[in-house]
C-alpha cells in the first residue's frame, strides 16, 4: 500500500537545538530525515512506522567536513558526493571515498549521507567497513548532551544500534594516521552502481621487511552487522606473507564470518568471495612490501 | 516554535521551477515527483521504479542531479529546480538531442529525460569525459530498451561536438 502524504508531518526547523528538543519531547514519534534515499523508499512503500518527520537536511553544522591536525570530522549529513570531492578525505581515507563512489548512482550520492548510512545500519552498507578499519568515532547528541563512542561499538545486532530514540548522529571523526597504509577496497555485486553488495571489503595494512606490522580487515554483507575480522587480523600480524599464510587467513575468516543465503547471494558464495578478496589484498600488500 | 502544520494540513511552498517562481499548496511529504507532474503539469519527469533505482524521475535541484521520487517536496522549499522541460534552451540540448537521434539512444522514451539530465549534469562538469566517466555519470539511470551502448555513444558524440564548437 502506497503511503498517503496527508497522514504525515514533516517539519523543517533549520536549527539543531530545535530538532533536538523536538526529538526529546516525543522521542519515539519523530524520525529525522536527511537526503531520504533510504527513508523515502520505505515511505513510498507504506512501511515507514513514524508519521512525524523532522528535516535535518538543512542543518548547516551537520553538513561540514572539518580538518584538524590529528583528525577529520565529518558532519553526519555530508553526502557521498561531498566525501568524494573532499581533498583530504579522498587522499587520506581512500577506502571511504571509494565506498562513496560505489553507493548508488550520482543522484543518490548527491543525497545519501554518511550518517544516514550508519543509522540505517544495513549489514550490506558500502561505507561502513571503511569506518571500521579507520577506527572511526561517532558523536551522538541529544537534548541531554553529547557522547562519543568508538564506531565499532555502535552496531549491536541486525539493524540494532546504540542510538537512542532522542539522539542524532552529529559527526564521524577519523584519526589521520592511516595515510601511509596500503589500502584495498573491493565490492562484488551484480553491477557497479545501484547494486547492493554481495560482499565488500575494506582493508588496510603496513608491511616492513616482509612482515605484516598492522593489518585491518572489515567486510560488508557477511554478518548481521558490518564486520571487522579481529581474529584473522591477529593471525596475520607479525607474519611474513606466504602462500601458507594466505591459506591461514582464508580458514580463519570462514570461522569468523556469519554469511547468509538471501536474494542476492548464498552463504557459500559469500564465504568463498570473502576469502578471495582478503587473499587479493594480502598479495597486494606483499607486492607493496617487495617494492618498498 | 510552531512545530508545524499538523497531520493532514497542506502548506504553501515556494520554489523556482525552470527559472519561474512557483507557489504550490502541498502536503510536505508529497514526493517532488508528484508535485511536478500533478500540480505543475510537468510530465516530462517520469516515474519508473519509485525507489531511487532507475533515474527516470531525475531533476536538477540547486544544480544537483537527484531522484525526485526520493525528495519530500518540503525539502525543495526555496530551491531552484530544473526539469527536462527547462532544458530546451540549454546549450547542450541540441547536440544531445541530435546525438541521441543519430545513435539510436532513445527508444520507448521513459528513461530519456533522466538520461539527458544525467548527461547534462556530467558534461557541465566534465567537458571531455572518458568512456568510464560517461558510464559512471549515467550509472543511476536504467534503460530497458537500448542496452546502453547507443546512449553512451550519444553522450560521447555530443561532448565531442561541444568541444569542437
Amino acid at each position: 500500500m502506497r503511503a498517503d502524504p496527508a497522514e504525515f508531518r514533516l517539519v523543517s526547523p533549520g536549527d539543531l537545538q530545535v530538532v533536538l528538543s523536538l526529538l526529546a519531547s516525543e522521542p519515539t514519534e519523530w524520525l529525522p530525515i536527511a537526503g531520504g534515499t533510504d527513508l523515502m523508499v520505505l515511505y513510498s512503500a507504506g512501511k515507514l512506522p513514524n508519521r512525524k518527520l523532522v528535516n535535518i537536511w538543512n542543518i548547516p553544522e551537520l553538513r561540514q567536513i572539518e580538518v584538524f591536525p590529528d583528525s577529520v570530522r565529518i558532519g553526519a549529513a555530508c553526502t557521498y558526493t561531498a566525501l568524494r570531492k573532499h581533498d583530504i578525505v579522498s587522499r587520506e581515507f581512500p577506502l571511504l571515498a571509494t565506498a562513496a563512489s560505489w553507493t548508488g548512482g550520482i543522484a543518490n550520492q548527491n543525497r545519501g549521507t554518511l550518517g544516514g548510512n550508519i543509522a540505517n545500519a544495513s549489514p550490506a552498507a558500502d561505507s561502513l567497513p571503511a569506518l571500521l578499519v579507520y577506527d572511526a568515532e561517532v558523536t551522538l547528541i541529544s537534548a541531554r548532551g553529547e557522547r562519543r563512542m568508538a564506531y565499532r561499538d555502535f552496531h549491536s545486532g541486525y539493524k540494532q544500534t546504540a542510538l537512542a530514540a532522542d539522539e542524532l548522529i552529529r559527526d564521524i571523526s577519523l584519526p589521520r594516521r592511516f595515510s601511509e597504509y596500503v589500502s584495498h577496497a573491493r565490492k562484488v555485486g551484480a553491477r557497479n552502481a545501484q547494486a547492493i553488495s554481495k560482499v565488500c571489503l575494506a582493508a588496510l595494512g603496513q608491511i616492513a621487511n616482509g612482515t605484516i606490522r598492522d593489518v585491518r580487515l572489515a567486510l560488508g554483507s557477511v554478518a548481521p552487522i558490518p564486520f571487522r575480522l579481529n581474529e584473522t587480523e591477529r593471525a596475520l600480524t607479525g607474519k611474513k606473507i606466504e602462500p601458507s599464510l594466505i591459506d591461514t587467513a582464508r580458514k580463519s575468516l570462514v570461522k569468523e564470518i556469519r554469511p547468509i543465503d538471501d536474494i542476492r547471494s548464498t552463504a557459500r558464495y559469500r564465504a568463498a568471495v570473502a576469502g578471495n578478496l582478503v587473499s587479493e589484498f594480502l598479495e597486494k600488500l606483499a607486492a607493496a612490501g617487495a617494492n618498498a | 516554535m510552531n512545530p508545524s502544520p499538523g497531520t493532514g494540513t497542506k502548506c504553501q511552498l515556494l520554489f523556482t521551477v525552470n527559472g519561474e517562481a512557483r507557489k504550490v499548496l502541498a502536503h510536505p511529504m508529497e514526493r517532488l515527483l508528484d508535485v511536478l507532474r500533478n500540480e505543475l503539469a510537468l510530465t516530462g519527469t517520469k516515474e519508473g521504479c519509485g525507489e531511487g533505482e532507475c533515474g527516470s524521475c531525475s531533476v536538477l535541484l540547486d544544480g544537483m542531479l537527484v531522484n525526485s521520487c526520493l525528495v519530500p517536496v518540503a525539502q525543495a522549499t526555496g530551491a531552484s529546480i530544473v526539469t527536462i522541460e527547462g532544458m530546451s534552451a540549454h546549450t547542450l540540448m541540441i547536440p544531445l538531442q541530435e546525438a541521441f537521434l543519430e545513435c539510436g539512444g532513445a527508444q520507448c522514451g521513459i528513461c530519456t529525460p533522466g538520461m539527458i539530465l544525467a548527461a547534462v549534469h556530467l558534461l557541465e562538469k566534465t567537458l571531455e569525459p572518458a568512456p568510464a566517466d560517461i558510464r559512471e555519470g549515467l550509472a543511476g539511470n536504467l534503460c530497458r530498451c537500448t542496452g546502453y551502448q547507443q546512449i553512451f555513444e550519444a553522450v560521447a558524440m555530443a561532448a565531442r561536438r561541444m568541444v569542437r564548437k
